[in-house]
């Protein structure tokens, strides 16, 4: 497996999550994996390139984007649970207080 | 190696952050709606960070700037500068803050804690050499802003403008990852100075320019520059006034620090290419923030819009070369000031349970109170760039840079749209100054938040006092990077 593999995976791990965004329609818990898939894709992209260039600097970077993203799942899904209590529903299209 | 010696430039950095702990732990035996003790708190807490920040230039003491914690953390004049700006800026903030939340009935000691930590998150981003670190920074201003904007859980608008500022975010953030993971792998370090010396030389490096419209991207997504914008009216809208009056000062003065960190210090090189990008990402947040908010009638949208503008001016600096960097941080700070007495006039006139944020709320605002109304007429007049304001200055400085740098067209375009943008501040003057209120209830604040909004507005005029000494500040720093 050479490097450009790696990059294959993660680039298409990418493209899969931003479909995920922007695609979807359906429920917004969908979004919230897309967002973490894509934190993924760039873990792989780094751990591939800190193996590649033999430095280690890109694996720490990888052990912070994964504390951060523990983080950001848990604001997120508190924004969800505060969302469904007053609307409802996850509804993507139900969404739409704020237009204009 | 690291020595403790090593923490003493990091100590305002410190010190906000063991304040905000200590903020947080002094909401929990705090009741309710009694929390001036709490605000006084966060108020000392940056006049010691300035205090701690300044010390150094004050006492005469030959400044250069340092790296520390193995190069992770810079400290120079240019940070120090941004940074007190910061700081003057969220005693604002602190300020209006108090009075919007005991209008509403909720004010709360958490509430100045996340404002504390997303002021520690700016100030990392404002420090940040290396991509670890200014991603570090930028996700704790973010995780902070998110729960900000959710902070009336009941309000079902707070609750989406959260979820979409979330996720929003959430995919800035990813983008400008990838970007950074691109280009570490061109250049094989994380570290800013360390790539600008690898990249010498090789400025079409397909990895290293994929790269770099990732991170310009990201930058214009946390920005809210069009055509990367579509979260920021939803979000200003929605979010209770005083996160409003945050995410439009602060923050935007750490993305320009982010932008000129990563495109001007590391990525210096690329130059030709983001200068093209950022002029195109100028230009339509220019059209598009002037030409949407003509039709907006209420006020925080209307101030959203116009903010897509300013961030296009702001950009548009950055396109002007050395001259345009200090011309836009020139921009970026006297705009945030008028942004924070904007929405804090907002804050103003809102009474119990009501938000004065449509433009019929300041309806013969003269006649109320003749003082405010010509206090909003120097802020919007400020916005706008009527002469003798500083926001007309901030402008003519960003359009001398852009026209020396031989970009006539565009600052051409920029002038026409910013003409065109005068109307909608107009109409809020006219309508101030020339209908009847519907109401004649009396505004009632207390003393200090009356006293910031007057100081706040009358900068306005007074700043033109320091304006050489401070645009002459502007590249001085600007020249040291």
């Amino acid at each position: 497996m050479s490097l450009q593999h790696y990059l294959i995976v993660s680039a298409i791990l990418f493209v899969i999550s931003m479909a995920g965004i922007f695609v979807n329609r359906r429920n917004v818990l969908v979004v919230l994996m897309s967002l973490e898939l894509m934190l993924l894709a760039v873990n792989t992209n780094l751990i591939a390139f800190s193996k590649y260039l033999n430095d280690v600097q890109g694996q720490v970077f990888v052990f912070f984007i994964l504390t951060v993203a523990a983080a950001e799942a848990a604001i997120g899904l508190a924004i969800l649970v505060v969302l469904f209590r007053n609307k409802k529903t996850l509804e993507v299209k139900e969404i739409n207080e704020l237009e204009g | 190696m690291f020595g403790w010696s090593e923490l003493i430039p990091a100590l305002p950095e410190i010190l906000v952050l063991s304040m905000a702990c200590v903020v947080l732990l002094a909401g929990l035996f705090t009741q309710r709606n009694k929390g001036g003790f709490i605000v006084f708190l966060s108020v000392i807490t940056m006049v010691f960070a300035a205090i701690l920040t300044l010390k150094d230039h004050v006492a005469g003491v030959q400044f250069s700037s340092e790296l520390l914690f193995n190069g992770t953390f810079v400290r120079d004049e240019f940070g120090d500068m941004l940074k007190v700006v910061v700081y003057l800026l969220m005693i604002g903030v602190f300020f209006y803050a108090k009075q919007y939340l005991r209008q509403h009935n909720n004010l709360q000691g958490e509430y100045f804690a996340l404002l504390l930590f997303a002021t520690l998150g700016i100030m990392v981003m404002i420090s940040g050499y290396n991509f670890i670190a200014l991603y570090l920074g930028l996700e704790l201003l973010a995780l902070s802003s998110y729960a900000l904007v959710a902070y009336n859980r009941n309000d079902i608008n707070s609750n989406e403008a959260a979820m979409k500022y979330f996720i929003l975010g959430a995919l800035a953030s990813g983008m400008l990852l990838y970007g950074m993971s691109l280009i570490y792998g061109a250049v094989g370090t994380l570290q800013l100075n360390e790539i600008s010396q690898a990249i010498a030389g090789q400025n079409n490096d397909m990895f290293l320019v994929l790269g770099l419209i990732f991170v310009i991207v990201g930058i214009g997504f946390k920005l809210g520059a069009a055509p990367f914008h579509m979260w920021v009216p939803d979000v200003y809208e929605g979010a209770p006034t005083a996160t409003t009056l945050f995410i439009a000062s602060a923050p935007k003065i750490a993305a320009f620090a982010l932008a000129v960190r990563i495109l001007g210090q590391s990525l210096d090189v690329l130059m030709i290419h983001w200068q093209s990008m950022l002029a195109t990402l100028a230009i339509v947040s220019i059209i598009v923030g002037n030409l949407f908010a003509l039709q907006q009638t209420n006020l925080k949208r209307l101030f959203a819009y116009s903010t897509i503008s300013h961030i296009g001016f702001m950009l548009l600096g950055l396109v002007g070369g050395a001259d345009g960097i200090a011309a836009s941080m020139f921009y970026i700070i006297v705009y945030t000031i008028m942004a924070i007495g904007g929405f804090g006039m907002i804050v103003l006139l809102s009474s119990k349970g009501v938000e004065a944020d449509e433009i019929a709320d300041f309806k013969g605002l003269n006649q109320r109170n003749g003082w405010y109304a010509f206090l909003m007429l120097l802020l919007l007049g400020s916005m706008a760039g009527f002469p003798p304001l500083i926001g007309f200055f901030s402008k003519l400085y960003v359009l001398k840079a852009v026209i020396d740098q031989g970009y006539i067209l565009l600052a051409g375009v920029a002038l026409i749209f910013a003409v065109i943008g005068a109307f909608y501040y107009l109409r809020i003057i006219k309508v101030m100054y020339f209908e009847d209120s519907d109401t004649d209830q009396a505004i009632d604040a207390s003393f200090d938040v009356k006293t910031v909004l007057s100081i706040n507005a009358l900068a306005q005029l007074g700043l033109l006092v320091i304006l050489p000494m401070l645009f002459e500040f502007c590249i001085r720093v600007t020249q040291t990077l």
